[in-house]
């Protein structure tokens, strides 16, 4: 199991890293969007992989961690969905804004020399 | 403890005055009057902390700021500190009622009080300092406001100039001066000057004491304008005359030789000590000396003297004698006293004569003969006459430069006689400065016809004119106490036995005084023609010009050889600095974790689940997928990035994080439909065109290595850190406290609303400034023309495509609406909250634009946006405060459960008012996005090119 998710962790990073180094704002949102999934996968690993244990305790008590999954890297990782999202959401408007601007989609504005 | 509280009033109490006098409004008389007081008040602190001192308690005041690096803010009080507290708070008293006549009522008053005080204070910071690094802070505010006061009329070039020239050379000096304290600190190993002062051999000892003194040094003579750094202090004289006289006699320039005698018991002592100072002392005495002789402008002539009597301090410091030390401490008092009255005498007759030049001036003495005495006196006192203060401290030097020249050494042996002549200089340029403007024939080619100023401008130069004359006469009874106190608190036991009396007998010394005074008188007749013919510059040194050198070092730096290194190692292409970032990211972590070997930990593997293999195949392909379409085919990128987010989603709800699973779901929905609606303005690419030239396959290859690299590593990490036991982290006490202390069961939920309550705060604000800055950014969007136009698939009616999904979908609009509450109530306790719920909602929004069309939500949307953002950050923020006035900190939850009957129980916590703020501005911020961006269809079709400058949408107006 473990090497399985470290494998789609590098996947999704590698994958991201390539679009991010290429010329076109859009394969930029791409990248940006894969890079984040495989970043929110490695800190959600952290907290292992447990299965059916979700940290919804009984009401009453104290949780006994034995018995629940992490719930730190899981409310880490909630927070980084939604400024993900926030982030997105802004690149694609700088997106649009530029090629309205440039008139073209080159990352630096202008087609290179 | 009043101690402490002088130190501390002396230092705030200038910054204070400065700030109030800001504020004030402009009228002389008023800022003139606080300044007044705020210096009084100061100068009575400081004397209250010397009384306090000279009963034999050393104040002293330690506020720790970060004591683990040895930081702490100190102030303390010796007798050396005190005497220029003294002279500092004393002289800018004087300066302060000066200035209130000086200064026109046209200029800009708040603000040049308001730095004057605050330069004061920088000054006071700096003596009284009790920490290296304090200190130099304090150095570096004393350059930072000097720079301000001599640019204080901006609008004259000469001003601008000179003053950025100050502030290159001493803020420049600065660094080094904290480079070296830093060495210092570190040789030491504490930065409290008590211990520094208290360990001279170990530090002259010191391998890196050379480093230390060099660094120091530079420092020291930037600020005290020691040759070949001393070219800055002319151009400052674009100042104001208060300014001048405050910066260049008592404070500013002063600074270096404090710095020096602060230091002078662990530093001096050496060879390398004189061997600097000594031939830089030498020259600059001699040269500002001589130079001065040929100024045309009084104030000119002034700074060109102060350079040359600060090289005569920097030389006596720079004997390793003691008792020149004392001729240093003694003549650095006398020089403050003297110089101040003479520059505000220079400024007196600018005023009522409109002019410095001393070829224009001529016979004053008629009309202001007040002024004239005054003058006349003070420059004696510069020209070292008998029966004042500068004759007692220069007699002090030539008896310590015979002293000296009995060494061997060929330095030590001219000292005499450069002594004698550049006394002789000084008688000089001081006859020149009384003869020029007060004596000869009255003239009436002036711009003003002269006369006596108001008597309150003459009673600051009447109060030093007086001390020159008081000291001179009674050295001892006066000045003695205190140079006694300064001197011992510098040599302590180590100080001499001298003597501060007005005859010695007629000894060598007096014999080179009297050679002194006739020599200059004659050097002055001598040159009476030459200096009235007008000629410009200085004979035999016409080629030093130090302001040349300046400006064409200061070009070369900041634009020949910046342009060049921006050329050689600079790109403004975004891909290259990117793949920079990656593979600079990717050689800190393999630099980092090499030594330590990367590799698998021990921890037992958990068996693969053929489902999660399977599905993360398929992640994998959709990710691999949407990097190779995302250039041509963007609508299949769009689509098999929601593929990697689905199978992240299924993972989630997987390994038992069905918070993560229903956030990371909704996040999905929106952003695919935001990428689709920015999708049609993205220019046309075709497949075939240009891809296929070699260097662009050998950049791809380059990328891919880099990629693939980057993945890997990824992997790698990922992996070494799954195979090991996770370290015991505070999540067990989240689980312990979250319905004990939070009143949920729903831990993630509870951390997220209650404990790290202030980081979600911090992170909806971002939210809601993310979405106010697409709001803005859209408002003036210019589609590229290619784009504006109606596509093919919106041509027709789409709702006759679309019927029976739209109606489903605004059917569906109760339901989601109803689920979103559900998921917000039940939040607390079961998988949902406020993020999750304002997502769901805004989700009804986006089916309603997918249902009817932009122009169809437009006239029926019934949703400000904005209002739902403020009042979620009102709740959010309201729910926080309100824990205040319990007496709990910011943002402590209460809770209770309602108990509903057959509904059953409503969790009643205020953490849940909490996420309904989070839930109403995650919803406005999102349903925000998405009005603008839809919006911009319905705008360009309305209307052709050029595109009207309208608002989006009905989305900021209540």
């Amino acid at each position: 199991m473990e090497l399985a998710l470290a494998l789609a962790i590098g996947i999704l990073g590698g994958s991201g890293v390539w679009l991010l180094m290429r010329p076109r704002t859009f394969q930029l949102i791409i990248g940006l969007s894969l890079l984040s999934y495989s970043v929110n996968l490695f800190i959600f690993s952290m907290g292992r992989f447990p299965i059916g244990s979700p940290p919804i305790l009984e009401p009453g008590g104290a949780g006994d961690p034995a018995n629940y999954a992490d719930p730190l890297p899981q409310s880490l990782v909630l927070t980084a969905i939604v400024i993900g999202f926030a982030t997105t959401a802004l690149f694609l408007v700088v997106m649009m804004a530029a090629r309205g601007l440039t008139g073209g989609d080159h990352v630096d504005g202008r087609p290179p020399r | 403890m009043p101690d402490t509280f002088y130190l501390i009033a002396a230092v705030l109490l200038p910054f204070l005055g400065a700030m109030v006098a800001m504020m004030l409004p402009q009228s002389a008389r008023l800022e003139a009057w606080l300044a007044g007081a705020v210096a009084l008040l100061t100068l009575v602190m400081v004397v209250l902390g010397y009384s306090s001192m000279a009963a034999g308690r050393m104040p002293r005041v330690e506020i720790p700021w970060v004591p683990e690096l040895g930081l702490s803010f100190v102030l303390r009080m010796d007798g050396f500190a005190a005497a220029f507290a003294m002279m500092v708070s004393g002289i800018g008293f004087l300066i302060v009622l000066y200035a209130r006549y000086y200064m026109s009522p046209d200029d800009p008053i708040p603000r040049f009080f308001a730095f004057l005080l605050a330069f004061m204070g920088s000054m006071l910071g700096m003596v009284l300092s009790g920490n290296l690094i304090q200190l130099v802070f304090f150095w570096e505010l004393t350059s930072l406001f000097s720079f301000l006061l001599i640019g204080y009329w901006q609008n004259v070039a000469a001003a601008r100039d000179g003053a950025r020239m100050a502030l290159t050379v001493t803020a420049g000096g600065g660094l080094a001066l904290f480079a070296g304290m830093l060495v210092l600190g570190h040789i030491v190993g504490s930065y409290d000057l008590d211990v520094v002062l208290a360990s001279g051999d170990l530090i002259r000892n010191h391998p890196l004491y050379h480093v230390a003194l060099v660094l120091i040094l530079l420092g020291a003579l930037t600020k005290s304008a020691q040759f070949p750094f001393h070219f800055w202090l002319p151009h400052a004289m674009a100042a104001p005359t208060p300014v001048s006289a405050y910066l260049h006699s008592a404070t500013l320039v002063k600074a270096g030789i404090f710095l020096m005698a602060r230091l002078w018991p662990v530093l001096a002592g050496t060879d390398a000590w004189f061997w600097i100072l000594c031939p830089i002392g030498l020259i600059t005495l001699l040269l500002g000396a001589y130079v001065a002789i040929f100024q045309h402008d009084m104030k000119s002539l002034l700074a060109y003297s102060t350079i040359s009597h600060l090289g005569l301090i920097t030389l006596l410091l720079s004997l390793n004698s003691d008792l020149a030390m004392v001729a240093a401490v003694f003549h650095t008092m006398n020089h403050a006293t003297f110089k101040a009255s003479l520059f505000m005498a220079a400024g007196i007759i600018d005023h009522e004569t409109g002019t410095r030049d001393i070829r224009r001036l001529s016979g004053l003495n008629e009309t202001m003969p007040f002024t004239a005495r005054l003058a006349l006196v003070a420059a004696a006192a510069m020209a070292g006459v008998p029966l004042l203060n500068g004759f007692i401290s220069k007699e002090m030097f030539f008896t310590e430069a015979l002293t000296a020249s009995t060494m061997p050494t060929f330095m030590h042996g001219i000292l005499p006689i450069a002594a004698t002549i550049a006394s002789i200089f000084a008688v000089t340029y001081s006859l020149r400065f009384i003869h020029g403007a007060f004596f000869g024939p009255a003239t009436d080619d002036l711009p003003k016809r002269p006369h006596e100023p108001p008597q309150f401008m003459r009673v600051p130069v009447e109060v030093l004119v007086f001390t020159c004359m008081v000291v001179g006469i009674l050295p001892a009874a006066t000045i003695g106490p205190l140079l006694d106190v300064a001197v011992r608190s510098i040599l302590g036991d180590a100080t001499p036995e001298y003597s501060l009396a007005v005859w010695h007998g007629f000894n060598l010394p007096l014999v080179m005084s009297l050679l002194a005074l006739a020599g200059g008188a004659l050097m002055y007749r001598l040159l009476y023609r030459h200096l009235n013919a007008g000629i410009d510059g200085t004979p035999l040194l016409s080629g030093l010009d130090g302001r040349r050198a300046f400006d064409q070092v200061m070009v070369f730096l900041s634009w020949r050889f910046a342009r060049t290194v921006e050329r050689l190692m600079g790109t403004d292409r975004l891909q290259m600095q990117l793949r920079l970032v990656v593979c600079i990211a990717f050689l800190a972590a393999t630099l980092t974790l090499l030594p330590h070997g990367l590799r698998a930990g021990d921890l037992r593997l958990t068996p693969v689940d053929p489902v999660v293999a399977i599905l993360w195949a398929i992640g994998g392909a959709c990710a691999i997928g949407a990097a190779y379409q995302a250039k041509y085919h963007r609508l299949a990128a769009v689509v098999l990035l929601g593929g990697t987010g689905l199978i992240t989603c299924l993972t989630f709800v997987w390994f038992s994080a069905p918070d993560l699973a229903l956030t990371q779901l909704l996040v999905e929905v929106v952003t695919a439909v935001l990428l689709l609606l920015g999708l049609r303005w993205l220019p046309r690419r075709f497949e075939s065109a240009g891809s296929g030239d070699l260097l662009a396959r050998f950049r791809r290859l380059r990328d891919l290595v880099i990629a693939v690299a980057a993945g890997g590593g990824l992997a790698a990490i990922s992996y070494a850190m799954m195979t090991r036991a996770s370290p015991e982290g505070i999540s067990r006490q989240f689980l312990a406290r979250a319905y004990a202390e939070g009143g949920g069961t729903n831990v993630v939920n509870v951390i997220l609303v209650d404990f790290r309550g202030f980081d979600t705060m911090g992170e909806i604000t971002v939210l809601g400034i993310v979405a106010l800055t697409v709001f803005a950014l859209l408002r003036r969007f210019r589609p590229a023309p290619e784009s504006v136009g109606v596509p093919d698939q919106q041509q027709g009616d789409a709702r006759d495509w679309l019927l029976v999904p739209a109606v489903t979908m605004r059917m569906l609009f109760p339901i989601i609406f109803a689920v979103a509450v559900y998921l917000l109530l039940r939040g607390h306790d079961l998988p949902g909250g406020g993020f999750a719920a304002g997502l769901m909602l805004s989700i009804g929004i986006l089916l309603q634009y997918m249902a009817g069309g932009a122009r169809w939500v437009e006239d029926h949307l019934r949703v400000l946006p904005l209002r739902w953002m403020s009042v979620g950050l009102l709740l959010a923020v309201g729910t926080g405060t309100a824990a205040t006035f319990f007496g709990k900190p910011f943002l402590t939850s209460y809770f209770a459960y309602a108990n509903l009957g057959p509904l059953g129980k409503l969790p009643l916590a205020s953490a849940v008012i909490f996420d309904l703020g989070v839930f109403a501005l995650v919803f406005g911020a999102t349903v925000l996005i998405l009005i603008a961006l839809a919006h911009q269809s319905v705008r360009s079709q309305r209307a052709a090119p050029p595109p009207p400058p309208e608002a989006p949408a009905r989305v900021g107006e209540d």
